[in-house]
């Protein structure tokens, strides 16, 4: 069964705050479509070490929203990139879509 | 404890800034997105806690912490586990926090920042990349190195924006530092800044014209209130 996006992370940090809760969601749904169109750039101009850094740091909107097994898969994919292998791409982008998805229901 | 956030990533810089709350002793400056403006920051404010990500574009964490001087104790942030091993060679390093950081580790690395000495930074103690000189050497910081240079073999120093080109005998080095900063390291008895751009070595003089001097095979103007300097220096028949 394919994990699914959670705010666990973000309601045990908040505890209990919701004006921190709401921003910190705001901050992702601002943060996180830029992030995926800078990385969907990159690899399309197969800038792999771009690439990488990029999904370098959508690893961490990954964990944050609770989904450690994609975390694995990314964390994998960005050292295919570094060594400018694209093994594991289509399964990163189902993360990026899986997370697309999540972030319009909230 | 005066602390700044230096993270590229908004959602990281929320996520401290909030950890920060649960600790009373924590009092946060500022938030950055880059090491950069952060340096102009440090060079105005007292500052005692860092929390660093590592992994941002163009300035890395670690580039950030080459380029202090005096640093103040700095909790490193990233996604990767991979740099804790580097991290430990920097003295001013307390912690390592892989993100996403959760209250009771974060906790654990504020104990030891308390806990080490408090050897802070002053806040008009200026940052630079360039270490200090120490007999012939000048130390550069180049892409996370310290690179020696001898400094008899600089014969020019020219401003670039933010930026200076150190230009030797065998090579040329672009450093993120001001002329102002690095006419300081260099002895008076061999350079001598000619004009708001540049700083020559006046022992590589190959020839002078009337406001401009040839050096190997750059040809470096001389603004007028700096020639009557320079032709004082000169051995002139």
């Amino acid at each position: 069964m394919i994990e699914q996006p959670n705010l666990s992370y973000i309601n045990t940090l908040s505890g209990g705050d919701e004006a921190f809760k709401a921003k910190m969601i705001t901050i992702i749904k601002n943060e996180f479509p830029i992030e995926k169109e800078i990385y969907y750039k990159n690899i399309e101009a197969e800038n792999f070490k771009e690439s990488a850094e990029n999904v370098h740091k959508i690893k961490h909107k990954i964990s944050i929203l609770g989904l450690e097994k994609s975390y694995k898969v990314a964390d994998d994919f960005e050292n295919n990139l570094k060594e400018g292998s694209i093994i594991g791409k289509e399964e990163f982008d189902a993360i990026l879509q899986l997370i697309t998805d999540f972030l319009k229901t909230l | 404890m005066n602390c700044i956030i230096i993270d590229d990533e908004a959602t990281a810089r929320a996520i401290i800034s909030q950890l920060c709350t649960n600790i009373p002793s924590l009092n946060i400056l500022e938030e950055f997105p880059n090491a950069i403006q952060a340096i102009k920051f440090l060079n105005q404010n007292h500052v005692d806690l860092i929390f660093l990500d590592i992994h941002m574009p163009d300035f890395t964490g670690f580039d950030f912490i080459q380029t202090l001087k005096n640093p103040p104790k700095i909790i490193l942030t990233t996604s990767d586990a991979n740099f804790a091993i580097e991290a430990f060679e920097y003295d001013c390093i307390v912690d390592y926090l892989v993100k996403p950081i959760a209250l009771p580790r974060f906790e654990k690395a504020i104990q030891k920042a308390e806990a080490t000495a408090s050897d802070t930074i002053k806040s008009n103690e200026p940052t630079t990349a360039l270490e200090t000189a120490s007999g012939n050497d000048l130390y550069i910081n180049i892409d996370r190195r310290l690179i020696k240079l001898d400094i008899p073999s600089i014969y020019l120093i020219e401003a670039k924006g933010d930026y200076i080109n150190v230009k030797t005998e065998d090579k040329n080095y672009t450093v993120h530092s001001t002329l102002k900063k690095i006419e300081e390291k260099l002895p008076d008895s061999l350079f001598l800044k000619v004009h708001r751009s540049y700083i020559i070595n006046i022992k590589k003089i190959i020839d002078i014209e009337d406001n401009s001097v040839l050096i190997k095979k750059d040809v470096i103007p001389v603004s007028r209130s700096n020639r009557p300097e320079l032709m004082k220096r000169l051995n002139l028949l």
